[in-house]
């Protein structure tokens, strides 16, 4: 039985392979780029607009209404790093629906990719907010004595991240290939359905964790509306 | 019992084990968890927006423990590191 969309090559020559992950992740990553620029290639300012700029205005403004709801101030700023890795692990999971094809986030290097973007974005927000020194300090609050568990938590979250995301789309793939076998017919359908309904929490959890992570990381100074989850 | 069988059995009662152990906590706090944000739904149901969303995070956050538990067994089941080196072990003899 297959793990991972990894065991699935496409093409090998030599030690260079082409595997499942990369040709979703490109086709993904070319349906999400191609898609917004066909769609604000004309945009209209005026009453009369096309269906697709509605639909990227309510996705937009939806994504950064929900960040701006964990404690940013000022979502634009983040929106661009946060709504990539919305829209990236949404339509990964949504794309379940076209047969013969398997998520990439379903691998555990693509989310150990995207938590690692999390893991480096959240430093460089809190620098650019605070400064070098501001943002060093706030490891060794609220005493020194917690700067060890504060890096430890930095790390531990970033691995969380990554095999949370991976457990649960991997777990829908496998759970729908396990029940292929035993119950055929309308068992892998019902869980087809509740692998979307996860994928698109996943994704909204994902992202809401990284907002809250930059949240943390920009706001110490100010009492925190939402403090980081630890785990 | 050979080296193969003693693997064969440790790692497939393991994976049992780790699936069942390691569902009962979280099924518990994912219980108490619903039962609490649906009590404060009722008392308060202005705020439905702001439970819905932390109780969501939550209950992602409670299920990932879970998920670790089900990510080891399916390690040990389908990509065991161990079994992998054993079969590599008897086919290069």
């Amino acid at each position: 039985m297959r793990l991972s969309p990894d065991q699935m090559i496409f093409w090998q020559h030599g030690f260079l392979k082409l595997n499942g992950t990369i040709v979703f992740t490109w086709g993904l990553m070319l349906v999400l780029a191609v898609g917004a620029k066909l769609v604000t290639r004309r945009l209209s300012t005026d009453l009369k607009r096309s269906r697709w700029q509605n639909l990227l205005e309510i996705v937009v403004t939806s994504i950064a209404k929900q960040i701006e709801e964990v404690g940013l101030a000022h979502p634009e700023r983040y929106l661009g790093f946060l709504g990539t890795l919305f829209l990236f692990v949404a339509l990964a999971a949504v794309c379940t629906i076209i047969p013969g094809y398997e998520p990439p986030t379903g691998s555990l290097s693509t989310t150990a990719a995207l938590a690692l973007c999390v893991f480096v974005a959240v430093p460089l927000f809190g620098i650019e907010e605070q400064g070098l020194w501001g943002y060093l300090k706030s490891y060794a609050e609220p005493t020194v004595i917690m700067l060890p568990f504060n890096i430890i938590s930095e790390l531990s979250r970033t691995l969380a991240l990554a095999v949370r995301l991976f457990g649960n789309m991997m777990s829908g793939v496998m759970i729908i290939g396990i029940l292929l076998t035993i119950t055929p017919f309308i068992f892998p359908l019902v869980m087809t359905v509740l692998g979307l309904l996860t994928g698109m929490v996943q994704a909204y959890i994902f992202t809401i964790l990284a907002a809250v992570y930059i949240a943390a990381a920009t706001l110490t100074s100010k009492p925190q509306p939402n403090p980081a989850p630890a785990t | 019992m050979d080296n193969m069988t003693i693997i064969a059995v440790a790692s497939i009662v393991t994976a049992g084990l780790t699936i069942a152990l390691g569902s009962v906590g979280p099924a518990l706090g994912e219980g108490r968890a619903v039962a609490t944000a649906l009590s404060s739904l009722a008392q308060q149901p202005d705020a439905a927006s702001t439970i819905t969303r932390t109780r969501f995070v939550g209950l992602a956050m409670i299920e990932s423990i879970a998920i670790y538990c089900f990510v080891v067994s399916m390690i040990l089941l389908f990509a065991n590191p161990f079994w992998n080196h054993v079969i590599a072990a008897t086919a290069g003899k």
